[in-house]
């Protein structure tokens, strides 16, 4: 077929990335921590560097010829970003630094300034990131609004049997991780979106663990607001998406205050600018927001079923090889039609930063902790665990390597 | 780091800890926990009328540093007067532990020093 002779393989895909030709204490590098960060193709690189180099100027300001390049540059990633999680409209897409930021900017503009009372209820899950829990905490501080959350079963699938009681006539928003950055359960959106909805309230997604490894429609979830970061999607860092309705990003208060934000400003009071202006006071990450563009594209042309594709074969081969291993427990579903690339794992009787610094002598980076997600690690009753998570670039040959490793450990402490 | 921390010394206090478990009667007892890995370790402390650490335990769950190093300490420090004991440092538990670790495996070998230090009272809970 002709169109397929046009794919790429991930062998290929695999060369884009400079980072992967070093090597760490002497040994191929084995990156498996791209659920943390994710590693960038020369093509962001240049893409970042042309930026600076041919077009830089303040973005929406500048009346000369360069401006406007800049300006261009910058709000066509904005368009190729908005079609990439098939938002309505490039209005919808607000740039940020990060999931953090994004999560923040609801919390406060729709919840603290918004119309959260006291005894209204935010509802979030167990397994959340903290960027999911803490600005929902200053909520509850702030505005006396009540916090309560969907458990999970042991396996890490979420209890949707709660929503029956959880979700009430008080609930106004369900704050979800469409992936869990830990257990790698990939939350059913649509249904938990729909379920917020017939309650009268609204549905944030964390999408910072789904939108680099997945298709995501944000018409098709049916949410109102997600949360992305560029950094663990090829992009820079210090760049990320806030995607709203726009009807309810236009009655939502800014978080930032200054320039570009605004229509008009007088002593002691000013207007706001339309969306998404009105949330992008200061002068953007220009930079950032051309880099992530490019990871956009990058990540098209690979086709984002390929990339989900290809993470589930590395996860399949994950749970064979590393779950094969006497005295290994695993974290998370078995199941990979429901699963991210995330491989979380306990060798009984070592400590996971003994695991990590132990693999690392190896060239392998796994991720030893609590992953930000303290709530999820009482529930799991565990200290802390090691993580392997994988992107576009991982091989089956890096599994191996850490099975291996895994081994090794094991010897250590025989 | 190198594979050198894991030494059969090491590795010997970890799985063997020293002066493990509780205390009767007992002084003073602290705990404190690193919240970035999870690990947790308390102190049991008796001070004898002379102003000398007379005895010591521990408990808790760490990685093979924080383990080793907190049964190292107890080692180190029983007979030891209170002033010294304060007195404590980085250098000093470096000469115990005698393994290159990086920065963050440092802050493992510490922990149990701060929960020493908070027991005789210098310190703050939490800030670790």
């Amino acid at each position: 077929m002709a169109e397929a002779s046009l794919l790429r393989s991930f062998d290929q895909i695999r060369q884009d990335f400079p980072i992967l030709k070093r090597t760490s204490h002497g040994k191929p590098l084995t990156f498996l921590d791209s659920a943390a960060t994710s590693q960038k193709p020369q093509q962001v690189i240049d893409a970042t560097s042309t930026f600076f180099e041919k077009f830089n100027a303040n973005v929406h300001r500048a009346l000369y010829e360069l401006g406007e390049e800049a300006t261009r540059e910058y709000e066509g990633a904005r368009e190729r970003i908005a079609q990439f999680i098939h938002a309505k409209s490039p209005e919808e897409v607000v740039f940020t630094r990060g999931t953090t930021e994004s999560i923040n900017t609801v919390a406060y503009g729709w919840g603290v300034k918004g119309n959260v009372q006291k005894g209204d209820e935010i509802l979030g899950t167990v397994m959340e990131h903290h960027s999911n829990h803490v600005p929902w905490h200053f909520v509850k501080d702030l505005k006396g609004a009540t916090l309560k959350y969907i458990d999970m079963t042991d396996d890490g699938t979420l209890r949707l049997d709660q929503l029956d009681t959880l979700l009430t006539a008080k609930t106004r928003m369900v704050a979800v991780t469409q992936c869990s950055n830990v257990l790698g359960t990939i939350n059913p959106i649509r249904e938990i979106a729909k379920r917020a909805h017939e309650a009268g309230a609204l549905c944030l997604v964390d999408g910072a663990q789904s939108v680099p490894h997945m298709p995501v429609d944000v018409q098709d979830l049916g949410c109102d607001f997600l949360a992305f970061s560029g950094h663990k999607m090829l992009g820079p860092t210090g760049i990320g998406v806030l995607w709203g309705r726009k009807e309810i990003l236009d009655a939502m208060e800014p978080l930032h205050g200054g320039g570009e934000m605004i229509r008009e400003v007088h002593l002691g009071w000013a207007k706001w600018n339309e969306v998404p202006a009105k949330f992008e006071g200061g002068t953007p990450n220009m930079g950032g927001v051309v880099g992530l563009g490019a990871a956009v594209d990058y990540l098209t042309a690979i086709g984002m079923d390929r990339v989900r594709e290809h993470e589930k074969q590395l996860l399949k081969h994950a749970l064979d090889t590393v779950g094969g291993i006497p005295g290994v427990r695993l974290f998370g579903p078995n199941d990979v039609e429901r699963r991210g690339g995330v491989l979380s794992f306990d060798i009984e009787g070592v400590h996971p930063h003994d695991v990590a610094s132990i693999l690392d002598v190896e060239g392998i980076c796994v991720r030893s902790g609590q992953h930000c997600a303290q709530p999820l690690m009482e529930r799991l009753d565990v200290p802390a665990t090691s993580r392997a998570s994988f992107y576009v670039y991982t091989n089956a040959e890096e599994i191996d390597r850490l099975a291996a490793g895994i081994r090794k450990v094991q010897q250590v402490f025989a | 780091m190198s594979l050198e921390a894991y030494q059969d010394r090491i590795l010997d206090h970890y799985k063997r800890p020293r002066n493990f478990g509780t205390l009767d009667p007992v002084t003073v007892t602290a705990r404190d926990t690193n919240t970035v890995c999870g690990d947790d370790i308390t102190l049991h402390i008796r001070v004898g009328g002379d102003g000398k650490i007379e005895d010591v335990r521990f408990q808790g769950r760490g990685c093979t540093i924080a383990t080793a190093s907190a049964s190292l300490l107890t080692e180190a420090v029983k007979g030891m007067s209170v002033e010294d004991a304060l007195k404590i440092d980085k250098p000093f538990m470096e000469a115990q532990v005698r393994v290159p670790l990086n920065d963050a495996r440092s802050k493992c070998m510490m922990l149990s020093t701060h929960v020493l230090h908070l027991a005789l009272g210098k310190g703050e809970k939490g800030k670790f």
